[in-house]
């Protein structure tokens, strides 16, 4: 068993199950923004707040963010342990990972907090 | 004639590795990869390869056939070509060049005995061996016939850039032949040494591995099995 404490779920399978039902929850938010944006009549300031007002689209749009991140996590977590790693980079690999993990975990936390903001202030 | 790009690399002699163009004369034949190289050594016998069979079975002569893994023993120059006249040769690729067309297959070996490739049972031992139906049987089928040649791990990016972490489709494929034994009875720790966030889930299923395999297996789904039994045990 290899050990990976700055994975997302410290097990493979959680991570692999947590990407597959945050494909899902994003996909669902996708295909709900293309029919409101397709077929949701006219698009104006009050029509698209009292959309996003509703429990439905808040509840969706909560579970979208969290699983924005957490999927954005365990891939780009994945992307810093394929490529900088001290087999391929020296010392210095393991230094650029965490410091590239670390931007990513500030970004991601960073879009989280915007959104939950944005959506229920 | 045929052209033939080799691969050369002597770590005594070459600051690095180079290509070198030769020509040899097959006398028109559609000949196995394996008998150019066996010509080429003829002319220059500092050539170095492995080979042991020469029939597909030993997994010795694995290497970069113009751009794919393969056993040279058993590709017909015809099907390596595929209408040019060019053969390129190159090791394996992802592992450490030891000489010309011979790579290192240590990270390969070590990732194999991780997933203790022999039967695990506990129980006391019977009077003659232990019986298995034929229905469990077949279940062994597509798995235990791997020659472990390297071509599927030496073709998988994921093992290209994790071969000390990640176990790769050939390791893999042995995980699941024991996991699917009837008469194994670790498995329940054999899966408990694979959850973790390398050993299996590198895998993304491009199927590099199940292109490239000379004896016809399928790697990506004796991964995907692992995978439903470690849902199934822990969900």
């Amino acid at each position: 068993m290899v050990k990976a404490v700055t994975s997302f779920g410290r097990s493979g399978l959680s991570d692999w199950l947590v990407q597959r039902v945050s494909g899902v929850i994003m996909l669902a938010f996708a295909l709900v923004m293309v029919c409101k944006l397709g077929f949701g009549g006219e698009l104006t300031y009050e029509s698209w707040k009292a959309f996003f007002d509703g429990i439905c689209m808040q509840v969706l749009t909560t579970a979208t963010l969290l699983s924005l991140v957490a999927h954005g996590w365990i891939g780009m977590w994945a992307i810093s342990t394929d490529y900088f790693t001290e087999r391929l980079m020296g010392t210095k690999g393991t230094v650029i990972r965490l410091a590239f993990q670390a931007v990513c975990a500030v970004v991601l936390f960073t879009y989280l907090i915007w959104g939950l903001r944005i959506l229920w202030s | 004639m045929l052209q033939v790009s080799l691969y050369r690399y002597n770590p005594e002699t070459d600051q690095e590795p180079y290509m070198q163009d030769v020509e040899v004369d097959t006398g028109g034949k559609d000949l196995m990869v394996l008998d150019v190289l066996e010509l080429l050594k003829a002319q220059d016998p500092s050539l170095g390869y492995r080979r042991s069979c020469r029939e597909g079975v030993c997994g010795s002569d694995g290497m970069n056939i113009n751009g794919k893994n393969g056993l040279a023993c058993i590709m017909p120059l015809s099907e390596a070509l595929k209408g040019g006249n060019k053969l390129i040769l190159r090791p394996l690729p992802g592992l450490p060049v030891i000489r010309d067309l011979v790579v290192d297959m240590s990270l390969f070996y070590k990732q194999y005995e991780k997933v203790k490739p022999y039967l695990i049972n506990d129980t006391p031992a019977p009077a003659i061996e232990r019986l298995q139906s034929p229905e469990d049987r077949a279940k062994l089928d597509g798995l235990y016939e791997c020659i472990l040649c390297a071509c599927c791990s030496t073709s998988c990016p994921s093992f290209w850039w994790n071969p000390d972490r990640f176990i790769g489709p050939a390791g893999l494929l042995q995980a699941y032949r024991f996991l699917a034994d009837s008469r194994d009875t670790a498995q329940r720790e054999r899966l408990a040494n694979l959850d973790d966030p390398f050993s299996v889930f590198r895998c993304h299923g491009i199927q590099n591995c199940v292109n490239v395999c000379p004896k016809g297996l399928n790697p990506t789904r004796a991964i995907g099995h692992i995978r439903n039994m470690l849902l199934t045990n822990a969900t």
